[in-house]
């Protein structure tokens, strides 16, 4: 193994921290220097993501022998060291955020980018966080990591404050700081019974615990278990998502679309691995924690959380609080099938995973521009268009004097797209029929796929009746999205009064195009897309694998 | 030393969610403060409670773990500490912010009835 590729799990780590860091240097005037050094970044991402993902597949079988690769930073072995852990879904995690990243980008650069202080900074780090929760293999990193996307996303969802993001903000930041209290309690917790953070190292420590330290560990991963499924949107926890998705302008709403996923990687994650302890621990007869009562509630969580989706769905009259309620839905459908834990329902629910959300993403975008279309007429080249910007004093803090000009939104720079209205009817159609599941596209395969799993695991089990409440709610939830979006549609796009066509530049068009684009490249590939998923299912049915690999990693002393 | 240290944390839990669910902003965020003293607590207390046992190894001296603290919940609450610092810094920016855009310093950015 060449040295290039033993540090290339660091990459999506450090580049866009260090391009954080020199973004930082480079005043507000230097717009073009700072687009520059992001875009590299992310570019660089991008192909350290691919580069990642492609190492773990069968296609190279002499570098991480089985789809599995463990990097020690800092040179000490596991589990005294830190470890960067990389297997198929880690790198499948890692390019959807930098493919919606890229998306978030492009788009911010027609307009939203300016309208405030630092988002290309900012961005950069939402991406380093959520690249670090998906690469690290200990626990408290997890948590470090998280309070970096956290920190970076409460200061996107603020950009080009008004009064409406200030206030949505507020809730945002408590109800997230609250989150990470709880991350912190468990992760402490955990440690204090097994006496290790590596992830790794955890399955064989619990399973031999005694049955007092059992029962705290048990309540450990309990209280984990509560802190990611506050950031998955899991009911009755997800109550800030719909109007902070709807607050943020809408890159930021676009790449918020995977921070939701983050907690859904984490509890899988932790799921696979904590799930084989209790293997170890059936073993040799022990058991205690009970992994169906677990599942069990992860299941009804699911339903509920579906429920509240649809019925969010149905009364929501704004088109982002819609999309936003889409992604509730979309993380309860997640949390029925964990719940379910039936092997062949896991390959189909990443699927979904994947095409969720990049549909969502591309929604986001749209949505924004749909919102300028159907704004009261805009005044007369006042500020009225959305953003209350900050004062100009806002910047004085940043070392900038006066805050750099702001384009009206629809000013007349950058190339437009023509028939801007045929192009957002097309991309709204795709987006709906994305999001419901609808044919031909990937949102109905991925659910298809879902159903005949659910179906066929109906036959027969003993759990006959949750695989067809699943069957039933997920159609309840394509049918009502379809019925909210179609209205929602009808008054958007046949309505003719009170409607002006916006000019749409490339630079935000372009992103939406290419995300619905990926969707439908997933649809044509979807029989060798599906096989990955089901590899990398299987990796995550069998983490023998990851543990060995991480606790064979040697350091470099 | 358990029962005052488990006390402690008690206290400052229980004070901290009462803050945290008032409607003031300010109430919220010294709500949060507590609750952070109180997390830190007990990530310190998850390293057991050892008086005079520093995690030092002094030159020559034969390195005996169980006569020693454990240095690892030291170095998490530290970090914690940091990180915990900086939200709340950010949040108090949030709640001035809020306060001078909504006109009132009532979570919800409006007066209640």
């Amino acid at each position: 193994m060449s040295a290039w590729f033993a540090h290339l799990p660091v990459v999506p780590i450090v580049v866009p921290l260090a391009a954080a860091a020199v973004i930082l240097f480079l005043t507000e005037r230097a717009r073009v220097l700072r687009v520059a050094v992001a875009s590299v970044s992310i570019v660089v991402q991008l192909a350290a993501a691919v580069a990642l993902l492609a190492l773990t597949t069968e296609a190279f079988p002499d570098i991480w022998s089985q789809g599995v690769g463990a990097y020690a930073i800092g040179g000490w072995p596991a589990p005294f060291g830190i470890v960067l852990v990389i297997d198929r879904l880690t790198g499948l995690m890692l390019v959807l955020n930098a493919v919606v990243t890229l998306a978030a980008f492009v788009n911010s650069l027609a307009y939203w980018d300016r309208v405030g202080p630092h988002f290309h900074a900012l961005l950069q780090l939402l991406s380093m966080g959520v690249n670090g929760a998906f690469l690290t293999g200990d626990l408290f990193n997890l948590f470090v990591f998280f309070e970096i996307l956290l920190a970076a996303s409460y200061g996107l969802l603020l950009h080009g404050s008004n009064t409406q993001r200030v206030r949505i903000g507020l809730h945002y930041i408590v109800v997230n700081l609250t989150g990470s209290l709880l991350l912190l309690v468990g992760v402490s917790l955990i440690y204090g019974v097994t006496g290790t953070l590596n992830l790794a190292d955890l399955p064989a420590r619990a399973a031999a615990l005694s049955i007092a330290d059992r029962t705290l560990f048990d309540a450990a991963a309990a209280i984990l278990a509560v802190a990611f499924l506050t950031k998955a949107g899991c009911w009755p926890l997800n109550f800030w998502l719909p109007g902070t998705y709807a607050a943020a302008s809408a890159p930021v709403a676009a790449v918020f679309a995977v921070l939701t996923k983050v907690g859904i990687y984490a509890l899988l994650r932790l799921g696979s691995l904590i799930g084989s302890a209790d293997a170890l621990a059936h073993l040799d007869g022990s058991a205690l924690l009970r992994p169906d009562l677990f599942r069990g509630g992860l299941y009804y969580l699911g339903i509920a959380t579906m429920g509240f989706g649809i019925v969010g769905t149905l009364a929501a009259q704004q088109l982002s609080r819609l999309v936003g309620y889409s992604v509730i839905v979309s993380s309860g459908l997640l949390l029925m099938v964990m719940g379910l834990d039936h092997p062949p329902l896991l390959a189909p629910a990443l699927f979904y995973l994947v095409g969720s959300v990049l549909a969502t993403g591309a929604f986001f975008m749209l949505t924004g521009m749909t919102e300028r279309a159907w704004r009261s007429p805009p005044k007369p080249a006042s500020a009225a268009a959305e953003p209350a910007l900050l004062p100009a004093g806002g910047y004085v803090p940043y070392g900038v004097r006066r805050a750099p000009p702001v384009p009206e939104q629809d000013a007349e720079v950058g190339v437009a797209i023509p028939a801007a209205m045929a192009f957002m009817g097309l991309m709204f159609a795709f987006c709906v029929l994305l999001v419901t599941g609808s044919p031909p596209l990937s949102g109905f395969i991925a659910k298809f796929a879902i159903l005949s799993a659910a179906i066929h695991a109906a036959q027969g089990a003993p759990w006959a009746t949750a695989a067809w409440m699943l069957v039933f709610v997920t159609l309840a939830a394509g049918l009502a999205s379809l019925i909210a979006l179609t209205r929602i549609g009808m008054r958007l796009f046949w309505s003719v009064t009170g409607r002006n066509t916006p000019r749409l530049r490339v630079l935000e068009a372009g992103p939406v195009a290419m995300l619905v684009l990926m969707c439908i490249g997933l649809t044509v590939a979807a029989g060798p897309v599906m096989r990955f998923f089901e590899s990398t299912a299987a990796s995550l049915r069998s983490p023998q694998i990851y543990i060995e690999t991480v606790l064979a990693t040697e350091g470099s002393r | 030393m358990e029962a005052l240290f488990a006390l402690a944390i008690g206290v400052l839990t229980g004070s901290g969610v009462w803050l945290l669910l008032r409607p003031r902003t300010f109430q919220v965020i010294v709500g949060l403060a507590l609750l952070s003293y109180a997390v830190n607590l007990f990530i310190f207390g998850m390293g057991r409670l050892v008086v005079g046992r520093a995690p030092i190894v002094a030159p020559g001296m034969v390195a005996d773990a169980a006569q020693m603290a454990d240095p690892v919940p030291q170095a998490l609450v530290l970090t914690a500490i940091v990180i915990g610092f900086a939200t709340t810094a950010l949040l108090l920016v949030v709640l001035l912010a809020a306060r001078g855009l909504t006109g009132t310093d009532h979570v919800d950015g409006r007066e209640s009835g």
